[in-house]
């Protein structure tokens, strides 16, 4: 445990732990000191000056060590001549802050002024217009009028693309260095930096391709002020226009928490579409990022199935009935881990009812031991990680985050792959030969604590790592879901010619749909977009994306976590649980179709358990929001 | 040719300056070479230093953005840096560069028609004592010329022609 | 008075080995080698030597701080020299250079250093090149590498070329500078004895005040301090400027009156003008008033605050009645507009701003407001930077305003 000190601030009493910022103690205090460079995820550097409060220590007898009473008996507070910035000072016990003084608020002011004497008054059609640092102060303490009275304010290009993904506006910047910071301390990829100095000081980068980072998009979301956007939302909508549901991301097995923000689109024929993927908070799954696979992800209406084949939904599921029940046991209900938990257990028990094969494709070996693993978000000194086979960088971005993270914190971090990869360069050893890496990690294992293995390859390879013994083995999933699959008792298969001569009822990705349409006798496809193989399919089932349903995903390392649906269904289209229902009930199969229920049906957990939340997700200081009130998810206790 | 290739012997004395895991102090010296040949760090020399000290090139570009000493263009051969400082000021330093540069026929900044001079206007040099005063900057690096004359700066310059004649 | 540090102006050629060592070179460095750690700290502290580079801070205590549960340590001669006005740490390079690499090399024994960078301004070129000749010759002379005269202690001195960036003369713009970095100040604390290079404890010392330490350690704290004044001891370089006569480096015991440095050495005014205004520390300086009381008040850390200035690094700068104020204060922000470094926002936009309104006011374009508002700028930014530059560009501005308002009107 770490020792707690108690301090003042604007006369509350505050008890944080030691080494707490002034800055984070007062927010614990429900006094919010205006920042604009202070992120809690980075180092302090008190830069911007904004955070100026005045910061007075009890005063100790030199001679003594003792403290030095006044004449009433209440501690002699020191008060230097200088306002001290609240981000870059720890807490120390008898500390005594103001923040509201007549001094700190001038003091605060004063830097505004200077913020605003360069900035441009274009927050009518700022994206960033609404959840602005920059604006929430001027609006609360601004002056109207500006004191810089010269003609040309500096002008400097406002639309200046920094890579295909986010566009840089230098009027609006005010050289915080968040996006730097970021992009060098927390990812370990410099490629923005300052040019210039002084009053030029403009950021910029020269890397080829530009802005060359996955993790780009969440600069657009620590910027401050509007001066870095994403290519996507630019001029897209105005933030309190919109709506907020949380979601879970499905782009990969990582499962980073993410707010869809929502609005009628006149575009889209005035349907409520997603706007823009914002992360939401959870320290044990993506802190307070996401990548750019996740907040770019596609959730346009083109090429989605709107009904399905035949037309009537009656008859649809009917023809599907009848096809799966006069094939019997022969039947195969195959899956993939894109689907939720809710869809891939409703499918499982029809397959179990009608003693059919219920399989999950999964070119990723192992599903059948990855039965323990948890968060390896806290890894650190002491802990070793193996990543082997594969590019998390790729594959799992925020996974590849975390293992760099730890790996800055002291963790051994050893990269088994046969390429080079972005992880080589945080690593503590790097082989380009898998069976040695292994060789190296049972070495390297045997004097951790903690240990987890990330591995992307077949079922030997799988099982190689299982022998390690790992506090983690974690399967680098091609799906957001797969590992749901696997808890639920499905068979990998990852030969798609077995499907043979078989009657299969299919739900998943376009490329499974078209591999089961090409191998099996009859396919009953239910899928949630219009392609060759769709058309070609006995029965077409049109099922709803996440977005449009409910439900839960498994991340890859066990944690169950709920989404909401955030915008209406496209066309006719039904989530899969329900189309699921309705055949197995036209089979004779009764099941849940409220998700809830088939969520409570196969799981300990209920949806209330998923939806609790904790203090330490409460980073969030103004502007814009990650802030988690849907809750965080559980991770499944280990099985034998 | 890489720098990495045409000085390999120096880059590595220059490298065995700091510790090896901090290389990267090794960035100034290294762009000063970059600069020997034509007087700027061009695009090619920044790809070469962040491979060498495993930085990146927008790294590079930042660190040449924030020193003086350091262009991202090609200017005259010699550049010609005349202090304009207070102290040199109170002793005359902007009349006198007014002078030079109307001698030259350019304004600060700019650089003569031959290539070969460009006049800049540059903050204190540690030499307020010996106003007026400049340094030149060339590809052989940095030489000081105190207590000038527009008479004795023409003649200097006279001798950085023929020196460049004679190298052709 | 005989020199300490500008001992060249007397033997001539001082800055070759052979001759240096015939006049009692190394000697310092010799005894200290035989001395406790400690004991050579002590020395330094007890001679009240403080540093030449501007904030005045007692160097032997500077080297005790040094976190000794945190190695290696590092030693950083502070060699950027940029502040306008003064030129006295390129003299000692150029014309005395062993007693500054002694004087190293006893803070290097003293702290337990065994490598020690000297930070020179990159239009230090020549100067660094010369260094490294002399070190060279040093090192063949056995007073630096490894085994130093024959003891466990063992030294490399490296010379480190900045490139034209003044904020780099602060100490921890400066340590990111040998980084790698672009130098932008640090948040202090930590102070660079606890994290400075590398994150390595590092003791920053201007050049003057390390060339001091080699006289220290042969004289003792007692034969230092028959010069200067109990607050203030010893001699300092004065780098005088501006309208005077004899411009240049004055070695003299702090307590010398300005009006002795300007009139008696410097020769006093040109050109029968008269004497104005002072700036004491360069361009960091407030305008001090050139009267009787301030010509008479010694050049000492403690007597020339009351004045209206600071001793800073003793660069002294002349101003004579024909100059106006307000084309002085134009130049001084053009200089520290020019050098803000731009990590904090007061000083990147309020040197911006105080740059815009000096030109005006300069121009004659400006009216009463602009000289108020000139003022409230730059107070508006006293006490909020990050470090001292934005500080320093503020002194002189207000000071001209309310001590010299005729040259506002
Ligand atoms: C903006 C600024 C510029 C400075 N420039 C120099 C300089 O050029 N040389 C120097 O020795 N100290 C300079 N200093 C002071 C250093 O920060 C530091 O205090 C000094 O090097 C310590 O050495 P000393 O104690 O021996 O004086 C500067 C400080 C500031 C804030
Ligand atoms: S005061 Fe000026 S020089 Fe110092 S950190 Fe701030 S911007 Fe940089
Ligand atoms: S200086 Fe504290 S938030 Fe920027």
């Amino acid at each position: 445990m770490t020792k707690e000190v108690t301090l003042t601030i604007d006369g509350k009493e505050v008890s944080v732990p030691a080494g707490s910022l002034v800055v984070d103690a007062a927010k614990k205090a429900g006094i919010d000191i205006p920042v604009f460079c202070y992120h809690p995820k980075m180092e302090p550097v008190g830069m911007c000056r904004q955070c100026l409060v005045e910061i007075g220590r009890p005063a100790f007898d030199r001679a003594t060590g003792e403290a030095v009473l006044e004449e009433d008996g209440s501690p002699k507070i020191n008060w230097g001549w200088k306002l001290e910035t609240s981000c870059t000072n720890p807490v120390s016990e008898g500390m005594v802050v103001k923040t509201t003084s007549e001094k700190a608020v001038k003091g605060q002011n004063d830097m505004l002024e200077f913020q605003l004497s360069s900035h441009p008054l274009d927050c009518p059609v700022c994206d960033k217009g609404g959840e602005c640092l920059l604006q929430d102060l001027t609006l609360a303490h601004g002056s109207a009028e500006s004191r810089f009275n010269f003609n040309e304010k500096r002008h400097s290009e406002k639309h200046f693309p920094l890579g295909d993904l986010i566009w840089l506006d230098r009027e609006r910047c005010i050289q915080c260095g968040r996006c730097v910071r970021f992009q060098d301390e927390v990812v370990g990829e410099a490629v923005l930096g300052f040019e210039e100095r002084g009053s030029k000081t403009q950021i910029m980068t020269t890397s080829d391709p530009g802005f060359d980072s996955v993790f780009a998009g969440n600069t657009t979301d620590i910027c401050p002020v509007g001066a870095l956007t994403t290519a996507q939302f630019r001029f897209g909508a105005r933030p309190w226009e919109m709506e907020a549901t949380a979601s879970v991301c499905g782009e990969c097995p990582v499962g980073c928490n993410t707010v869809l923000n929502t609005r009628r689109d006149a575009k889209s024929g005035g349907k409520i579409i997603v706007k823009r993927v914002m992360p939401r908070q959870n320290e044990a799954v993506n802190e307070t990022w996401i990548c750019d696979k996740g907040r770019f992800a596609d959730f346009s209406a083109e090429g989605r199935l709107l009904a399905p084949k035949p037309e009537e939904w009656t008859e649809a599921v009917a023809k599907a009935a009848e096809k799966l029940s006069a094939a019997k046991g022969d039947a195969v209900f195959l899956v993939d881990g894109s689907l939720s938990n809710e869809e891939l257990f409703n499918m499982k028990s029809l397959a179990d009812e009608v003693g059919g094969k219920a399989l999950c494709y999964s070119e990723v070996g192992g599903g059948a031991l990855t039965t323990k693993s948890g968060s390896y978000s806290k890894s650190g000194a002491g802990d070793a990680i193996l990543v082997i086979g594969g590019d998390l960088y790729a594959e799992a971005p925020i996974f590849w985050l975390r293992a760099k993270q730890a790996a800055d914190r002291g963790a051994k971090l050893i990269v088994a792959t046969e390429a080079e990869t972005r992880l080589d360069a945080f690593a503590t050893t790097v082989v380009r030969d898998v069976r040695k890496g292994l060789e190296i990690a049972e070495e390297v294992f045997a004097n951790a604590e903690n240990t987890v293995v990330l591995y992307s390859g077949d079922d030997a390879l799988a099982q190689f790592c299982a022998a390690l013994n790992p506090t983690s083995l974690i399967g680098v999933w091609a799906e957001a879901n797969t590992q749901g699959a696997w808890e639920m008792g499905y068979e990998a298969i990852s030969d798609l010619s077995a499907l043979k001569g078989k009657t299969v009822y299919v739900a998943g990705k376009d490329a499974l749909v078209a591999s089961a349409v090409e191998a099996a006798d009859f396919v009953v496809a239910q899928t949630v977009s219009m392609t060759e193989a769709s058309e070609k399919a006995g029965v077409t089932l049109a099922s709803q994306i996440a977005a449009e349903a409910e439900g839960t995903f498994t991340s890859a390392e066990r944690r169950v976590q709920r989404f909401f649906s955030a915008v209406q269904p496209i066309g006719d289209a039904l989530p899969g649980y329900v189309i699921t229902a309705q055949v197995a009930e036209k089979m004779g199969v009764t099941l849940d179709i409220d998700a809830e229920d088939v969520f409570s049906a196969f799981s300990d957990l209920n949806y209330a358990d998923l939806a609790k939340v904790s203090a330490e997700e409460s980073l969030l200081i103004g502007g814009t929001c990650y802030e988690n009130k849907q809750g965080l998810g559980v991770t499944l206790p280990a099985k034998a | 040719m890489s720098l990495a290739e045409k000085y390999p012997q120096e880059i590595e004395k220059i490298l065995a300056k700091y510790p090896p895991e901090h290389k990267r102090s090794a960035v100034m010296a290294l762009l000063y070479m970059a600069q020997r040949e034509e007087g700027y760090v061009s695009k090619a020399d920044k790809a070469d230093i962040a491979q060498i000290l495993d930085m990146t090139t927008t790294e590079i570009s930042a660190i040449v953005g924030f020193y003086s000493l350091y262009h991202d263009e090609k200017a005259g051969q010699y550049r010609i840096q005349v202090c304009t400082d207070i102290g040199c000021a109170l002793k005359g330093a902007d009349q006198y560069l007014a002078d030079l540069c109307e001698k030259l026929d350019v304004k600060p900044g700019e650089t003569t028609e031959d290539g070969l001079i460009t006049i800049e206007e540059v903050k204190c040099l540690a030499a307020c004592d010996k106003a007026p005063m400049f340094q030149v900057q060339s590809p052989k690096g940095i030489k000081y010329h105190e207590k000038m004359t527009v008479d004795t700066t023409m003649e200097l310059i006279e001798e950085l022609r023929k020196d460049v004649q004679e190298t052709k | 008075m005989d020199y300490m540090l500008l001992r060249h102006r007397d033997i001539p050629k001082l800055n070759q080995i052979d001759v240096f060592m015939k006049e009692d070179g190394f000697e310092g460095l010799k005894k200290a080698l035989k001395m406790d750690t400690a004991d050579v700290t002590n020395e330094v502290k007890a001679a009240g030597l403080r540093g030449r580079g501007g904030a005045g801070f007692p160097a032997g205590v500077k080297w005790s701080f040094m976190d000794n549960n945190n190695w290696p340590h590092y030693v950083v001669a502070n060699a950027d020299e940029s502040e306008p006005g003064t030129f006295k740490d390129r003299e000692i390079m150029e014309s005395n250079p062993f007693q500054f690499l002694e004087g190293i090399a006893i803070a290097s024994y003293a702290v337990g250093a065994n490598a020690a960078y000297i930070y020179l301004r990159g239009e230090f070129w020549e100067v660094a090149h010369f260094l490294d000749e002399k070190i060279e010759e040093m090192e063949k002379a056995g007073f630096l590498g490894e085994n130093i005269q024959g003891t466990d202690c063992s030294l490399k001195i490296y010379t480190h070329l900045g490139a034209g960036a003044y904020i780099c003369g602060e100490e921890t713009a400066l340590l990111e500078s040998m980084e790698g970095k672009r130098g932008q100040p640090r948040v202090r604390p930590p102070f660079p004895p606890s994290q400075g290079l590398y994150n390595k404890p590092t003791v920053v010392n201007n050049v003057e005040t390390l060339t001091s330490v080699p006289y220290i350690i042969n004289n003792g704290a007692y034969g230092y301090r028959k010069f200067g004044t109990e607050k203030s001891p010893g001699t300092k370089i004065f780098s005088l400027s501006g309208n005077v006569n004899k411009p240049g480096n004055y070695e003299l015991p702090l307590g010398t009156t300005f009006r002795e440095l300007i009139f008696t050495h410097g020769g006093g005014i040109p050109d029968g003008k008269s004497i104005k205004a002072i700036m004491p520390a360069g361009a960091s300086s407030s305008m001090v008033v050139a009267n009787d009381e301030a010509l008479d008040t010694p050049l000492t850390y403690e007597d020339v605050p009351n004045v209206g200035g600071d001793l800073g690094s003793a660069s002294v700068i002349v101003v004579d009645d024909s100059v106006s104020l307000d084309w002085l204060i134009r130049k001084t922000m053009d200089f520290f507009h020019h050098e803000s470094c731009g990590k904090c926002t007061p000083c990147r936009e309020g040197s911006y701003w105080m740059k815009k309104l000096t030109e005006r006011i300069h121009s004659g374009e400006g009216t009463e407001e602009d000289v108020a508002l000139l003022k409230d700028v730059a107070t508006q930014m006293q006490g909020t930077t990050l470090c001292a530059l934005g500080e320093f560009s503020t002194m002189a501005v207000v000071s001209s305003i309310e001590r010299f308002p005729e040259d506002f009107a």
